[in-house]
């Protein structure tokens, strides 16, 4: 999971505050492990220091709650790179596939056609695994079948997902 | 390049209900291309379509500059018998016939004669480790000896569209993998071209590229889009 560009994406809605980015993060991607407030507050520096965001107002007695981060077009555009490329496929890569389906609908952007994207790349190196395995000993056959099949499973998971989309849309966006 | 096979903008129902509503798919000589979608999608339907078994409600169907859609039954007969060759999920062996002769079966009814028909089926038991099966009837067969049986039915008149309709859908994982890999080995050797129509991703990857069928529409995303 980049905890960076998932909070890239949630500024890519609407501008916020870290309290509520590190709340809102949790709810949607921590899955029993929180964000820790230190690392909101440094990630946010630090996307600052890059010119991914800015900070557009210090309320009245300080602390780093009154703080407000506004996404810039160098940030949009590093989130619209990572939703847009398919997640190179390799084994457990399903919390990064997560956090963009999760993020594309919050944001109202084309998650099916993403999803159709990553589809693609994975069958594209099932392809080069396959050709592997013709080619090769019995050993490169195990290890390709190894990924072979961590691969199978994660175009099931984008299957069920392509088809529970619109269930999803409306769940992140209540 | 020429494409050897084409479907274009292809509508199909089954009474009131829809099945294809305008696909379009185009693939290249000596292409290995896999067909994939869920149950219902339509990609059996397409396949049936492209091979003259099923008539478009509507669209085209194009096969060596000729449309298909356009054929009197007898010519689409014609069609499957002398240029194409077939492998569905369930061999659909004559059990009445031993393995050979259920080989030999396209030949036999292209008019070659019997004792030549026989000599190039025997070439293909040799080619798909089926030596010594010759002469069983399918019911003597394991289900992967059976569909490798079919395999070499449907590869034995040297068909320019190899039609496979869930070739491992009864099999177990290796013996599915087995048989993917003689049915790719022996079209690349033929030059011939296949359809491949599956629903299991480890199946279309030994294709040359897939393209999914949703809601009866392809999804093509390295080539044309319906």
């Amino acid at each position: 999971m980049s905890v960076p560009l998932t909070l890239l994406g949630l500024l890519d809605r609407e501008p916020s505050h870290g309290y509520d980015l590190k709340r809102e993060y949790d709810a949607y991607f921590g899955r029993g492990k929180p964000l820790p407030f230190g690392q909101v507050y440094s990630t946010l520096s630090r996307l600052a220091r890059d010119g991914k965001v800015v900070i557009s107002e210090v309320g009245p007695g300080e602390g780093p709650d009154r703080k407000r981060y506004i996404i810039t077009d160098l940030g949009a555009t590093e989130v619209e790179q990572w939703l847009t490329q398919p997640v190179e496929p390799e084994p457990h890569l399903q919390t990064v596939l997560f956090a963009k389906v999760v993020l594309a609908l919050m944001l109202d952007r084309p998650a099916g056609e993403y999803l159709d994207t990553q589809r693609s790349a994975h069958l594209q190196r099932m392809r080069e695994l396959t050709e592997i395995k013709r080619g090769g000993s019995l050993v490169d056959a195990l290890l390709a079948d190894h990924g072979l099949y961590h691969l199978e499973a994660d175009l099931r998971w984008i299957e069920m997902t392509g088809a529970r989309l619109d269930a999803l849309k409306k769940a992140v966006r209540q | 390049m020429t494409i050897a096979i084409e479907a274009r903008d292809v509508v199909f129902s089954f009474g009131q209900t829809p099945a294809l509503r305008g696909a379009s798919i185009a693939v290249d000589p000596g292409e290995i291309v896999a067909i994939m979608g869920a149950s219902g999608s339509g990609k059996s339907t397409l396949l049936h379509c492209l091979a003259g078994i099923l008539v478009p409600d509507s669209g085209e169907i194009l096969f060596d500059g000729a449309r298909v859609d356009s054929m009197t039954e007898a010519q689409r007969s014609s069609l499957r018998r002398d240029r194409f060759g077939f492998v569905f999920q369930f061999g659909q062996l004559v059990p009445e016939l031993t393995t050979a002769e259920n080989v030999a079966l396209p030949l036999l009814l292209s008019g070659t004669r019997r004792a030549e028909a026989l000599r190039k089926a025997y070439g293909w038991f040799e080619r798909l480790g089926l030596e010594g099966l010759e002469q069983r009837r399918p019911g003597e067969l394991s289900g992967g000896q059976a569909q490798r049986v079919a395999l070499a039915r449907g590869l034995v008149a040297g068909p320019e569209v190899l039609f496979a309709d869930e070739p491992t859908g009864a099999l177990d994982s290796l013996t599915g993998e087995q048989v993917m890999d003689l049915l790719v080995t022996a079209a690349r050797e033929q030059g011939t071209t296949v359809i491949l129509v599956t629903h299991e991703p480890r199946v279309a990857a030994y294709a040359d590229r897939e393209v999914s069928v949703r809601d009866g529409r392809v999804n093509a995303p390295d080539r044309i889009a319906s």
